[in-house]
């Protein structure tokens, strides 16, 4: 009642102080918020759905498996089709791995990238090394896997691998991550070119939000006597940190679901003898690939769906985490009353 | 249109001197031969209708236009007989000296503690009482400390509109400048908040010079001690506040004032 009154006196108004002569209001509009209102929720829910859906038919599918092997299934490395025995560790350990690798290389070189567009970059420059940034995501994952295979694992087993065990063999813990078979293929390698696969996205993204950074805000950093550095880290950075989270886990979420790029250069090698980052190893996803096609229905599938559930679940705690994360920040900035 | 021959009153001390000064956007000329003298620990006002190159003159003096690549200046400005824009001095020293307050509050992303120590910490080791004792002057001389002292810790963007350009007065205030200037300081305030801070400017300028440039012409004839009425990148009168406004030498200075035009 409340709301229709206020509703036909605010038209009322609009009409005497806007236009006279209009006729009455047009009735259908309320009809096309109702209809809208409707379809926008009803997509919203069926995302909802769909979600639901997922989660359950990979719980189904992975059924045996989970009844088979429990929780043990995450911290058993053993993956023996023959015997039917499976443990998803070796898969788990190379997913997280090659993802942390990535984000170590490309969360700085991103930001060194965004920061050069944004503060720094001579305007001729900017828009063809943007785009040029841009069109890196635009490149097949299979493409990166195969030069990462053919050009880049021979480069890397040379000039990198080889220098780094001649540097580090006999330290502790450093030697051992360095030990084994430097032949320029596996987690390492993978790790590399997942970063460059993600690259793109977090520095696009970076750029985006250090770009929307009001001028006045920066201008009064650089007003108090801020140099460009200080001005970026203490005050655009801390002001976008929530869009430059979301940035990293886009790539966090990319590199965790990277199949192809990483097939090619991991190694598919199901053991995990040593920490060595050298070591060929595999991944969840790449383990996905190369295996389902020739999986026996029964327990070898049900453990390779019960590994995308995992992968499923990660990438669930890694977005929990970052909604934490940002929470900390916020209230390390101050509490709002 | 030489002000050569000072329009300060005799006795006056000159702060900051512009001498001839050009400066543009690119290809488009926004000021034109620019001259004028800033008296020291006085409001000048700086009037003028939208795009007459009033906020672009406030921006050359703490070379904030450098930031632009496209925008470029020629000329003097002189702060205590050294031209600031060709100045060996670090150029972040300069803009610490030449204090700068916004359209709208631009309170950090961080404490209210932290906006004010912010500035403090880039230029000064101090110890965490001297911090603390510097941030309390400010937040004072900023007319903030009352209303703000038991909540340091919070966030800057915890405080309401006027607060937070009160805030951003005190975190310019704290690094000790000499020189502070305001770009249309309560466009985005309310009438209480903008009797604030116009009654802070008023403090302020016992120890600071202020220049103001506002588009309101009573706040210019309320705060200020001399005005400048400029016109598409002109300087076209220079003079003491009472004499612009009650008997304005030029023709469009009086039409700009009476209303006629603007």
């Amino acid at each position: 009642m409340d709301a229709t009154l206020s509703e036909t006196s605010f038209r009322k108004e609009a009409q005497t102080v806007q236009m006279p002569e209009e006729p009455p209001a047009r009735r259908s509009g309320r009809l096309g918020d109702v209809i809208f209102l409707n379809l926008t929720r009803g997509a919203a829910i069926l995302t909802l759905l769909l979600l639901a859906g997922i989660l359950l038919s990979l719980v189904i599918g992975a059924w045996p498996s989970i009844r088979e092997f429990g929780l043990r299934f995450l911290w058993t490395a053993e993956w023996d089709p023959v015997q039917e025995k499976f443990g998803g560790l070796v898969m788990i350990y190379g997913t997280l791995m090659t993802s942390l690798i990535a984000l170590i290389i490309a969360v700085p070189v991103s930001f060194g990238i965004a920061l050069f567009l944004t503060e720094l970059s001579p305007k001729w420059l900017k828009r063809p090394l943007g785009t040029a940034i841009e069109l890196l995501a635009a490149i097949p994952s299979i493409v990166y896997g195969m030069w990462g295979l053919l050009v880049f694992a021979p480069i890397l087993s040379k000039y990198v691998q080889q220098p780094l065990q001649a540097v580090f063999t006999g330290v502790p813990v450093l030697g051992s991550l360095f030990s084994g078979a430097p032949v320029g293929i596996g987690i390492l390698s993978a790790g590399i070119i997942l970063a460059i696969m993600i690259i793109p996205f977090i520095a696009a993204v970076m750029r985006d939000v250090f770009e929307v950074t009001p001028p006045m805000l920066k201008e009064s950093a650089y007003g108090v006597g801020a140099t460009t550095w200080e001005v970026v880290w203490r005050v655009v950075l801390p002001y976008t940190k929530a869009g430059v989270v979301g940035g990293i886990m886009l790539g966090l979420g990319r590199a965790l679901g990277e199949t192809m790029a990483v097939t090619f250069v991991i190694g598919n090698f199901n053991q995990l003898n040593s920490l060595s980052l050298f070591e060929a190893a595999n991944s969840i996803t790449s383990a996905l690939a190369n295996e389902f096609a020739e999986a026996t229905p029964g327990l070898h599938e049900a453990s390779l769906i019960y590994l995308g559930l995992i992968l499923f679940f990660i990438t669930l705690v890694v977005l929990s985490f970052s909604k934490y994360l940002l929470l900390q920040l916020k209230k390390r900035e101050g509490s709002r009353t | 249109m030489h002000a050569a021959t000072s329009a300060l009153k005799p006795g006056e001390k000159v702060k900051m001197t512009v001498r001839d000064l050009n400066f543009y956007y690119g290809k488009f000329q926004a000021l034109k031969n620019i001259n004028l003298e800033i008296p020291e620990k006085k409001v000048t006002a700086f009037i003028g209708p939208s795009g007459c190159g009033k906020s672009t003159l406030l921006r050359v003096f703490n070379r904030m236009f450098e930031l632009y690549p496209d925008q470029r200046a020629e000329g003097e400005v002189n702060v205590d007989g050294d031209n600031v824009l060709t100045s060996k001095e670090d150029v972040a020293l300069i803009r610490a000296k030449i204090g700068m307050v916004f359209q709208k509050p631009t309170p950090f992303p961080m404490s209210i503690y932290d906006n004010i120590a912010f500035g403090v910490k880039l230029f000064e080791n101090l110890s965490k009482s001297a911090l603390d004792d510097r941030v309390e002057w400010a937040l004072r001389k900023g007319a903030l400390w009352n209303e703000v002292k038991d909540k340091l810790g919070q966030s800057g963007t915890s405080l309401s509109g006027g607060q937070q350009q009160r805030l951003c007065i005190a975190r310019g205030i704290a690094v000790r400048p000499e020189i502070i200037l305001f770009d249309e300081p309560c466009s985005a305030l309310d009438p209480i908040s903008t009797a604030k801070i116009e009654e802070l400017i008023d403090e302020l300028k016992s120890d600071y010079t202020v220049a103001i440039v506002t588009h309101n012409m009573q706040q210019a004839a309320r705060v200020s001690d001399y005005t400048a009425y400029m016109y598409l990148g002109d300087m076209v009168e220079f003079g003491e506040t009472d004499q612009i406004f009650i008997k304005p030498k030029k023709k469009e200075t009086e039409d700009y004032i009476t209303g006629r035009f603007g």
